[in-house]
Formats: C-alpha cells, sequence, structure tokens
C-alpha cells in the first residue's frame, strides 16, 4: 500500500477504534491513538502476513506488548479479514473475544500479553528460534514508554543484543505520557535512546506517526548486521483527536456522544484529503 | 538402595539421549548450568542451549517464545528463584498463552540447606498449583525422574517440575513399573492407614509404613509424584479403603500435597487427616535430613501420628 493509502487507512482506523470504544463504553483512547499509524504500516505494507493463514510458518511476528492499547489492533485484524468487521461491536462485552488486551484466542494474535514487560523476552524467544532454524521471519515487538520502568524489559533488552538478533526490532510508542502523567514525572527514563544504544541495541529515532518514515524505518531492517534495531517512535498520546492530543486523562477516556461526532468528523475530514492525495498521485 | 546419582543429573543425562533425535528439545539456564547438572547438555548441543544469566523473569519469556516456535524448551533454574521472581510469567506467557514450556525448579525444598529462607523453596507448589493448566510434579527418585524427563519431551503443555539437589536414596527397585502424569502409584498396599507422600518424602513414607508393619498396621503408601492434575481417584479409593490419611511433604503445610489432598477428602469423602510438612516459620537451615528430622518429617514420628490417627 502506498503511504497515502496508509494514511488514510489510519485516518478510518482511528475512526473504527473511537466508534468501538463508545459503543463498548470503555478502552485505552488515548494510546490506541498515537500507536494506530505504526500499526498501519506493518500491517498493511512492512510485515509478511497472511490473514487466511494466521499461523504461516514464515509470517513475520507482532507482539503487543504494551497489551492494553489492543484497540487499534481489533479494529485492524478486522479490517485485514481476521476476524469479522461485525465482531467489533462485541468489544469488552461479557464473554467476547475481543477483550481489553491481546488474547491467542484471536486469530492474529500470536500470545496473550497484558502485563507490562513480558512482550519483549518473548521476542527474543521467537527471534532466537528463527535464527537457531535459518528462517527468515522478522519479530516486531511493540513497547509502550511508561512500560520501559519494567525492569524485565531490559533483562531481554541485553538477551537481544547478547545473541545479536537482527531479525528483532523493538518499537516504542513514545508517547510521553502515562497514566498518571508526564513520563518524566513519574518515573524519568530519558536518555532513553542513549541506554537502548548502550545495551546495544541500533536505535533508530522517527517521528512515529509520519508514515513515510515509519515504512523508510521498519523495511530497513535489518538495519545493522548483528544487532537488535529500537525504533524510537515518537508520537502524540491522542493523535488525531483534537481535544485527546496530549491529554493525559484520555489514556483511559471514553468519548461521550458529542466528543464522538466531532472526532469522526475531524478524521473523516483527514481521511478525504489522504484520498484526494492519492488520486493526485 | 544407596544412589551417588542426584535427579539433576538424571534429567540432564535423560536430556542428553533425547536430543540426539529430537532437534527440538532446548535447554536454558540462569548461570545455572553447573547447579543444573546441564554443564554436559550445553557442551554437547550448543545449538539447543541458551543461557541468560541470572534473569528468572527473562527466561520464561524468552522460553515461552521458544515454545511459540516449535521448540521443546526445558528452562532449569533454581526453584526458590524459578517459582516466585517469574511467577507472573508464568502465569501470563505459559499458562495463559498454553505454550509448552517445562519448568524445571532445581534444589528445590530445603535441600539448598544452610542458605537459609531466601534459597528454600517451601512455597512453590501452592504458587504452581493456583495456575490454571500448569501440572505440578515432584519425582521420587532417579528411577522416576529419568521416567518422568522420558514423558515430559512428549507432554505437551506447561510443567512446574521440582527437583531435589542431593542424591536420594531409591523408592524404586527399578525402572520397571509404569509412570503416567496425573496418576499416583501405589508403592505398598494397605488397609488401616494410607500414607501419601510426593518427592524427597516417598522414601520417609515408605521408612514409615516399614515401621509400622513391625507392629502390625497394614499401611498404604501413595506416591503422589503428580500434585496437579490431582489424582482424585486415588485419594477417594483410600479414604473410602483404609479410613485415614496422612499427608508428607518437603513444603508449608500452607497450599502444597496436604491442602492439596485435604480439598478432596473434606468435600467428598471426610476421614481423618494429617498434615505433615515444614510450618509457618522460615525453615531451620540445616542438611534436608536434619531439617526433617526437626520437623518430624521421619519414619519414627510418622509411626507415632500413624498409631494415634488410628487409635491404637
Amino acid at each position: 500500500m502506498e503511504t497515502s493509502a496508509l494514511k488514510a487507512k489510519a485516518a478510518q482506523i482511528r475512526m473504527d477504534l473511537l466508534t468501538m470504544i463508545h459503543g463498548a463504553k470503555t478502552g485505552h483512547t488515548g494510546g490506541s491513538l498515537s500507536n494506530t499509524d505504526i500499526l498501519t504500516a506493518l500491517y498493511y505494507r512492512v510485515m509478511k502476513i497472511d490473514p487466511a493463514r494466521p499461523k504461516w510458518e514464515e509470517r513475520d511476528r507482532f507482539m503487543a506488548s504494551k497489551g492494553h492499547s489492543v484497540e487499534s489492533l481489533w479494529c485492524i485484524l478486522a479490517d485485514r479479514g481476521f476476524i469479522p468487521k461485525e465482531e467489533l461491536k462485541t468489544f469488552s462485552q461479557f464473554g467476547t473475544r475481543l477483550i481489553g488486551h491481546p488474547n491467542n484466542k484471536v486469530p492474529g494474535i500470536e500470545m496473550n500479553t497484558g502485563a507490562l514487560g513480558h512482550g519483549l523476552a518473548i521476542s527474543v524467544g521467537m527471534a532466537l528460534a528463527a535464527k537457531r532454524d535459518n528462517k527468515s521471519y522478522r519479530v516486531f515487538c511493540l513497547m509502550g514508554d511508561g512500560e520501559q520502568a519494567e525492569g524485565s524489559v531490559w533483562e531481554a533488552a541485553m538477551a537481544g543484543a547478547h545473541y545479536k538478533l537482527d531479525n528483532l526490532v523493538g518499537i516504542i510508542d513514545r508517547n510521553r505520557l502515562q497514566i498518571s502523567g508526564s513520563t518524566e514525572d513519574v518515573m524519568g527514563l530519558e536518555p532513553l535512546e542513549e541506554k537502548w544504544a548502550a545495551f546495544g541495541w541500533n536505535v533508530v529515532s522517527i517521528d512515529g506517526n509520519d508514515m513515510d518514515a515509519l515504512v523508510n524505518a521498519f523495511e530497513a531492517v535489518p538495519t545493522v548486521p548483528g544487532k537488535p534495531t529500537l525504533v524510537m517512535a515518537n508520537t502524540v498520546k491522542g493523535k488525531g483527536v483534537s481535544f485527546a492530543e496530549n491529554v493525559p486523562h484520555w489514556h483511559h477516556h471514553v468519548p461521550n456522544d458529542e466528543q464522538l461526532q466531532h472526532a469522526l468528523a475531524e478524521l473523516s475530514a483527514e481521511l478525504e484529503r489522504y484520498q484526494q492525495e492519492g488520486q493526485v498521485r | 538402595m544407596a544412589n551417588s546419582i542426584p535427579n539433576r543429573q538424571v534429567i540432564c543425562d535423560t536430556l542428553l539421549e533425547l536430543a540426539k533425535e529430537d532437534r527440538d528439545i532446548m535447554v536454558l539456564a540462569s548461570d545455572s548450568r553447573g547447579s543444573a547438572a546441564m554443564a554436559t547438555f550445553a557442551n554437547a548441543y550448543p545449538d539447543q542451549f541458551v543461557e541468560v544469566g541470572i534473569a528468572e523473569q527473562n527466561i520464561v519469556g524468552i522460553s515461552a517464545g521458544l515454545a511459540h516456535s516449535g521448540k521443546k524448551p526445558f528452562v532449569t533454574s533454581p526453584a526458590c528463584f524459578l517459582s516466585m521472581r517469574s511467577i507472573e510469567q508464568i502465569k501470563v506467557d505459559v499458562a495463559y498463552s498454553a505454550t509448552n514450556v517445562k519448568l524445571v525448579g532445581i534444589s528445590g525444598g530445603v535441600s539448598y540447606g544452610a542458605l537459609g529462607m531466601s534459597h528454600h523453596s517451601v512455597q512453590d507448589i501452592a504458587v504452581a498449583r493456583a495456575i490454571p493448566g500448569l501440572a505440578v510434579i515432584l519425582p521420587a527418585d532417579r528411577h522416576e525422574t529419568k521416567k518422568m524427563t522420558e514423558a515430559l519431551v512428549e507432554h505437551e503443555g506447561g510443567v512446574y517440575i521440582r527437583i531435589g539437589r542431593n542424591p536420594v536414596e531409591d523408592s524404586y527397585e527399578s525402572e520397571d513399573y509404569e509412570f503416567v502424569i496425573g496418576k499416583a502409584v501405589t508403592m505398598r498396599e494397605g488397609s488401616d492407614l494410607t500414607i501419601i507422600a510426593a518427592g524427597e518424602t516417598v522414601r520417609v513414607a515408605l521408612d514409615a509404613e516399614a515401621a509400622l508393619k513391625e507392629v502390625g498396621v497394614s499401611c498404604r503408601v501413595l506416591n503422589m509424584h503428580t500434585i496437579k492434575p490431582l489424582d482424585e481417584e486415588a485419594i477417594l479409593k483410600a479414604a473410602e479403603e483404609t479410613g485415614h490419611i496422612i499427608t508428607v511433604e518437603e513444603h508449608s503445610i500452607h497450599g502444597g500435597l496436604g491442602a492439596a489432598v485435604a480439598e478432596v477428602v473434606v468435600q467428598h469423602k471426610p476421614v481423618p487427616m494429617r498434615i505433615l510438612g515444614i510450618p509457618d516459620e522460615p525453615a531451620i537451615a540445616g542438611k534436608t535430613s536434619e531439617v526433617f528430622e526437626h520437623y518430624g518429617i521421619s519414619a519414627a514420628n510418622i509411626r507415632n501420628i500413624a498409631l494415634d490417627l488410628i487409635g491404637r
């Protein structure tokens, strides 16, 4: 998919997830909006996947270590045909598969996550297995920036570099906000890029809401032979919805009817703009 | 019978043999290849061995990723750390995600002797058996450890295994018996009472049975090597046929084998029962045999408890 189409797709996914969260009256809105561009780049352009064969052995693996922002992922899996679109209406309802965290009963989800600081270690195991078996698949692991306070992240970071896993890509959704406020006030992370570099990772820092930058960064992997790559995706929490952007309160807040209409109007304008951009090309 | 081979060595030797044919078997260590007796495996199959350093959360997460990719990982790490420090990874990455990870807790119970409470592992059974889908196994001796290891390679699913550090006296004469995960082994038949044990306390239970036989008491001994899934049928049969039960374990009296047996007995066939184990205190330091003696995990004490229980 071309980048203008990817941008239009991201706007559509944002509209889908807001509608889904509004319907369910629950959800992690801010972090899902910030990571939508990352997931869109991966699921519509970068990753080798086949919705008809979710367990295809050669597929690239995606691990949502920041499991609470699963809303964008549910909408993408539905849009790509892993699950029926109709099922999004069951999000967070009694007995649903589409719970508030990744659930491997859903085709396209590799492992259950939700407890923070777990995804990277599992990804190290997957990437290590690929190396030992001479397989070419890559493993993409999306982490939150607040999640970086978990010590287990750094245990896995050490192992990824030690085993020279250049088929492993860590992504940090660096939106600088967590539930209690700024990451730097809650538990300072900076200089975060230097920390990852010091742990032996090749660090690529980009605007994580810039589709061209995301595609370029992911497609360049393996960036440095023998080194895992860390993509520092600098994003805006609540991205795409003017009243939610950079507001900590929207970490886990549900739009009311009026707010939903306002947000959908903003996003559909964006969607049209990107669709026209695509036609001009 | 006297024996000089620790169970951890038996696991290594058995996996070494099986790994020749099965290239998916992997062993992981957390700077524990020596204490887990896995150095020979690491040297023989470097491609099937992963060192993670002193990082118990990481070893479980990495194993889950390997298992997800078709490998059969055996995590070998001290039971005290493996069962507690990484319990969330065991819950989420192994049990919840249903990955085929075998968690081998080495030097479990009080077998780290003088190292104290930080290194004793006498809460691990309680913790592990509260996790849905996770099997919990304690082999009794070297024969059972070999049979268990062979069975584990074939078994699909998460398992917590606990073994001790030192060689243990044999409970079986040979490997000529049937080992099935989830099925207790009747070591001795009897009609007056049943002693249920697991792991290294099976030997103590057998000695107690011999002492009771001398005074004319017919004692059944069940080796409950799998604490989860528990062999409820064998327990209820024992309650029905022998009317009294004593459990013996190298674990806190809270939440271990005794508690598991009691949950079945009290709900389906209440009979007089005694639970023998480590009381609610940091276990005293010393050799396993000394610690057992201190807490009455001995043939002589079990004999006395048994006589009291059946009113003789």
